[in-house]
Order: structure tokens, then sequence, then C-alpha cells
């Protein structure tokens, strides 16, 4: 299975993103992470959806996508092709040993403390999907109390836009 | 004026003529509006028929159907309808009141979130929430209902909506971004389909239902006139398509005609156009155009490579298509293969034998021969609507409506009715089992009310003979498919004033259906046929 990233600029109406969804339950597909907001133009919002399956289905995904009146455009984005980003907030355990241990990770991974207490903090990282993974990961052993991610918004590289 | 009178002024300017509905109060400044206009309102008995009827309406007029249901449980007595309109890519404008703005997701009485219940069945939909957006919405949704791949549209109207004052404008063009058909065919495409085509030696057309969507018939005979191809069809692809036409085979499927599936196991190339070849038409077969180079024509790109992958799709109106294609297509030496054809047809023809009771393959062929060459008929769904497919003989105008995809038993009868209105002065037969009566019987009212005059073709077995006979097959045994304690059907349509006859064996046919013929009203004919009479 492949992950496929889904750009899809639809009206910005509500009832646009239930059509979309549940067309994923009812045709037995798969959402790895998805992200709407709004675009520079206030009437139509932005959709990232992240699946995984094989090509023959993600064809199908675009098809009956494409088939809703509200949606107006649909990119397939290539991982090579696109930047994408993800942001998390991790809420982790702290005490007297382990608060410069995490500061430093922190540092590393270019993330930001947002909220910091005697027992706990809350860290941004900001990153593609492997970066936000990995930094977790090397959180785990402080004690993660709660996580938090964006899922991925993705823009396409170069000039060209749509 | 009052957005209600802006509603039904639309429907007025697209040329509506009848809507089939049923009344509630969050409808009630619409009815108020259609007292006073000129389109005719059908009060059916449920609104499942409304939606029915509609779609009946909307196949044999080839326009749009209109129906009307209040909030609520109006709304979602009306989603059969649609959603069987939707699974046929019926044209169809669905229209239902909503409880007040105000009260909506306060679960009040009589509300229903009707667009989301109808979300997988619907075209596309509207919550309307400024009355303003009423003349472009109602714009909006007549031409997505019939542009592209026909389908149902639902407009749902808050009460509070239909009584705001608006100004009525009906006038620009419709744009929407995100809607817009392809209608020509990719021109590579289509040079490559000829190349393949011409390069055949045991091409195959396989017809569906969107033939008959496109209005396409008279392309495709031009066609086929000119290349000498044979053509198969789905169930939905009967309807307009002579029986008799020398180069039609017949009917293809689980439910087909062995000769025609072995056409299609054996074709070299297979040309489909306006079918989704679902799982009924392929009979899930493997062998489904196995040897074949597939050449795909739909209209809706969502279905190449959806069921079947083709090797060339061409997406867009298959009228346009079959028009490049007949331009650029030369005559194909096809004798060899439709000898071939010709004699497996032979070797596997069927006749059912006529010695018990009423023998189906006998009454449709006898009906065949008596009605009118424009004749319409329903058939519903069960061993009824296999039998009709298979023995009713279609010439040039008649039509032949019955529930395809979905397979909604209790459609003939409501669909009839739409048909009846739409053509007063043309002959109307439902056909059906004991069982799909049962499920559309109120809709007699409807009948009753409007004097309508149609023919129906009942074929009692006792038993919901399509189940009864894939549970004896499965699990050698049934279990609720009875039906006998069953009224006495020609009583109960004389209850409403129709006039019924039951027969019992073939030789009372003929003047059964002559009476029914002749008779100035609504006419059953009950068909008693034996529990043991095959579906195939």
């Amino acid at each position: 299975m492949n992950k496929y990233i889904l750009s899809i600029l639809v009206e910005n109406h509500s009832g646009v993103l239930s059509k979309m969804a549940g067309l994923f339950t009812r045709r037995g597909y798969n959402i790895d992470s998805l992200t709407v907001s709004i675009t520079d133009d206030p009437s139509i919002s932005r959709t990232t959806i992240v699946v995984s399956g094989d090509e023959q289905i993600t064809e199908q995904i675009v098809k009956q996508l494409n088939k809703l009146i509200d949606v107006i455009k649909i990119l397939e984005l290539s991982p090579q092709k696109a930047v994408s980003r993800e942001l998390a907030l991790i809420k982790v355990t702290l005490d007297q040993n382990t608060r410069s241990f995490i500061i430093e990770t922190v540092n590393v991974f270019k993330g930001n403390i947002v909220e910091m207490n005697a027992k706990s903090m809350i860290i941004e990282v900001t990153g593609d999907e492997d970066k936000v993974t990995a930094f977790i990961e090397l959180m785990k052993p402080y004690g993660i109390k709660e996580v938090v991610r964006t899922g991925l918004a993705v823009l396409q590289k170069g000039t060209e836009m749509y | 004026m009052k957005a209600a009178d802006a509603i039904i002024k639309c429907l007025e300017k697209e040329n509506v003529k009848i809507v089939f509905g049923y009344p509630g109060v969050p409808v009630g400044p619409l009815y108020e509006a259609l007292r006073k206009s000129d389109i005719e309102h059908i009060l059916v008995r449920h609104e499942q028929a409304a939606g029915h009827s509609a779609s009946g309406y909307a196949r044999a007029t080839r326009s749009i159907g209109v129906c009307i249901a209040t909030s609520g449980p109006g709304a979602i007595n009306l989603i059969t309808g649609i959603a069987t309109a939707y699974a046929d890519s019926i044209p169809m404008i669905a229209i239902t009141g909503q409880v007040r703005t105000d009260l909506i997701g306060k679960d009040v009485f009589q509300e229903a979130d009707i667009i989301g219940a109808t979300d997988s069945f619907t075209k596309h939909s509207y919550l309307v929430k400024d009355a303003k957006d009423i003349p472009r919405i109602m714009k909006e949704a007549f031409y997505i209902a019939k542009t592209g791949r026909p389908g149902p549209v639902l407009i749902d109207i808050p009460l509070d909506i239909q009584n705001t004052e608006v100004e009525f404008e009906y006038t620009g063009e419709v744009n929407i971004r995100g809607y817009k058909p392809t209608i020509n065919g990719h021109k590579g495409q289509i040079k490559k389909a000829i190349e393949k085509i011409k390069g055949s030696k045991r091409p195959l057309i396989c017809v569906g239902g969107g033939v008959m969507s496109a209005n396409a018939e008279k392309e495709l005979f031009e066609f086929i006139e000119k290349s000498k191809i044979p053509m198969v069809h789905t169930l939905m692809g009967k309807d307009g398509i002579p029986s008799k036409y020398k180069y039609n085979i017949g009917l293809i499927g689980s439910h087909g005609y062995k000769y025609a599936n072995k056409a299609i196991a054996e074709a070299d190339v297979l040309m489909l156009v306006g079918t989704r070849v679902a799982d009924r038409a392929t009979g899930g077969s493997k062998s489904f155009g196995k040897v074949a180079d597939i050449i795909h024509i739909d209209v809706d790109p969502a279905e190449i490579g959806k069921n079947l992958s083709a090797h060339i799709p061409v997406v867009g109106d298959c009228k346009k298509i079959l028009r490049d294609l007949t331009d650029k297509i030369t005559e194909i030496d096809t004798k060899e293969w439709l000898s071939e054809i010709a004699a497996w047809r032979k070797e596997y023809a069927k006749t059912r034998p006529t010695n018990l009771k009423v023998n189906p393959q006998y009454a449709l062929e006898l009906l065949s021969e008596m009605i009118e060459e424009d004749a319409i008929v329903t058939a519903d769904v069960g061993q009824n609507q296999i039998w009709t497919s298979h023995y009713l003989d279609m010439t040039h105008d008649r039509r032949f409506l019955t529930s395809g995809g979905l397979g909604t038993m209790g459609y003939s009868i409501p669909a009839s009715v739409g048909c009846k209105l739409a053509f007063p002065d043309r002959r109307v037969v439902a056909v059906m089992g004991d069982g799909s009566f049962q499920m559309s019987m109120p809709e007699l009212g409807t009948i009753r009310q409007n004097n309508l005059k149609i023919i129906f073709l009942l074929f009692n077995n006792s038993k919901l003979g399509m189940v009864n006979e894939y549970q004896t097959n499965v699990y050698k045994n049934t279990y609720g498919v009875e039906l006998n304690e069953n009224p006495d059907f020609v009583k109960l349509v004389e209850a409403y004033g129709f006039s019924g006859k039951t027969v019992n064996d073939n030789s009372q046919l003929k003047g059964a259906l002559d009476e029914a013929m002749k008779s100035n009203k609504t006419f059953l004919i009950e068909c008693i046929v034996s529990a043991d009479e095959s579906t195939l």
C-alpha cells in the first residue's frame, strides 16, 4: 500500500466536508489524515487528505470526489514534488532530572515550548510527518500525557498554482 | 413575492407540468403557491410512490420528474424513490419541506436531516438558508439533474424561508465551477477506438441505459447499420431497442440469454456504451469480455475502470461520440461472426413448457402481440421482471421501464402512474407479482382519483417467487416467502371501481387481455402461475 496526498479545493459551504467524509465511509476508503481550512479566497476551502491504498483505489477516490458538485479541483501530489508540514502539540511530564534533556531535544528539533509548569510542559513541533513522529518517539521515555497532530498541510513546489 | 411562489414560478419556467406529492404543514406555503399555479399536483398515497411516479414520468417523457414531500417522515418516505432514481440515473427534482430555520438541529416535531440521509443517493442537494438563493438553486438543480450523468437533486426548504418575501428573477447562465460535465469525446481516443474496431473480427456492442438517457438510439442504429456490428444489451438497455432488430442479440448477464453471454465471452473487441457493467450484467463472471479489447464509452468518468478495466476509455455524451464513430467507421466483415452467434442462439434457445397453469412466456408474448406498438410497459422486481425482460417484444416505439440498479419492489404501479399522466393516450401496462402488487397497492387510490386507465398484469404464484427459488437452490429449504393468505385481488381492485379477471390457464388469457384493452377503466389480469415456474 502506498500513501497518496490529495489536495482538494472545495466550495466553502457547510455540508461539503460531510459529503466528502461520507463518500470515504461508504466506499470503504481509509483516511490517514485530513485537514480543512479556508484559502485566500473566502469562498474556497482547501482540504488535504492523505490516503493509503493502491493506484486503482486512489484513482476511484479521485473520480468519486470529482463527482461531488462542490469539489472544484483535485490535485494528486507526490511527496517529491510537494512541501508538506504538520504541527504537533505534545504535553510531556517533567521533573528536575529530565527537564534539561527535554529542552535540549526541543532545540535540536527547532520546537517551541509554549507552556510550562513544575510538572509538565507543552511543546510545539512543526515539520514533515517523519520529523514529528521522530520527536514524539524521543519524548515517549519521559512520559507523554497528551498529543495532538494537525495532519498534513501540503502545497505543490514551484511557481505553478491552481 | 413569497419565496414559495418563487419556487413554483421556477418550476413553471422549467416547463414542469405535473408534480407528485404529499402535503404537510412545513410545505404549506408551497402548496398554497401550487394551488394558484397551472401545475397539476398528483396526490399519491405514500411519498415513496411520489418518487417512483416522478421517475416513471421522467423516463417516459425524457424530461425531469418532480416530487414534493413534507419534512421528517414525509421526506424519509421519499428516500426509496430517490435512491431508485439515482441507481438508474433518472433526472429528478425532489423538494422537501424542512422545519423553521431557528428550529433546525433541535429535534423538533417532524424534523429529519434529509440532506444527510440522502447524501449517498442524490447527485447533489441543497438546504436553502437564504430565500434570495432560490432562483439560483432551482436553476442549478435542474441543470445538474439533467446534464452529464442524470440523477436526482434534492432541495430542502425550511418553512420560514418559504414565507420570506423575495425579488424574482430567473435568468442567467448556470455556472458551477466544480461541475463541468464532459460532452465531446477525446478525438485521439475515438481514433484509437476506430482503429481497434477496424482490426477486429468479432466485434460486439454492449448497450446500457445510458444510450436512452442520452437520447442516442438513432445514433446507435446508424453506427450499427454502417459497421454491421452486432449488439447485446443490459436490463436497462432493453428500453428503446427493438427486440427483433437483426443485430440485437439480446439481454446479457446473470439473468440474460446464454448465447448473449457467450457472444460477450467470445468477442475480440467489446464496445460498452452507456453501461457501468454492474454485477448483474457481468453475472459476476470472470470470463466477461475476457478475450476482448474493451472500449468504454460513458459520460461518467468514475465508471471507467470501476467494474471493468477498459483499454480505450472515451468519456463524453454517447450521442456525440456515436456520431463521431459513425463518421469514421467502415463496414466490418462480421458475416462469419454473426452466423456463429446465430448458431449459438439456435443451440441455446429455450422454450418454457406451456402445460402449467398460465405460462408467463405465453402471457408476455401474447401481451406483446396484442398491445399497441407504442405501449409503455413497466415491470416490477422479482421473477416478473426477468420474465418481462425476456419475453416482452420491444417494437420501435415501445418503452420498458423497470428498477434495474436498485431492484426496488413496488416500482411498477407508481411508475405506470407517472407514464399514464405523461401520455394519457398511450397504452400503459404494469407487470408485477403478487408480492410487488401488495407493496404499492395504496396507489390504486391515486389511479382512481385521477381516472387513469392502466392494465395490471399480475403473476400470482402466492409466493415471493424469486427468493423462494433462491432459497430452494441454496438452502434446499424455504422460509418467509409464502403469500398463501393473499387477498382476492379482483375483488380488491373492484373496491376501487376497477375491473379484473383471474386467468387460470393460457386459453383464457386472450379473452381477458381483449377485455382489459377495451375496458374504459383500470383492469387487473391476475395470472395464476405455478410456484414451480422458474425465473430463467
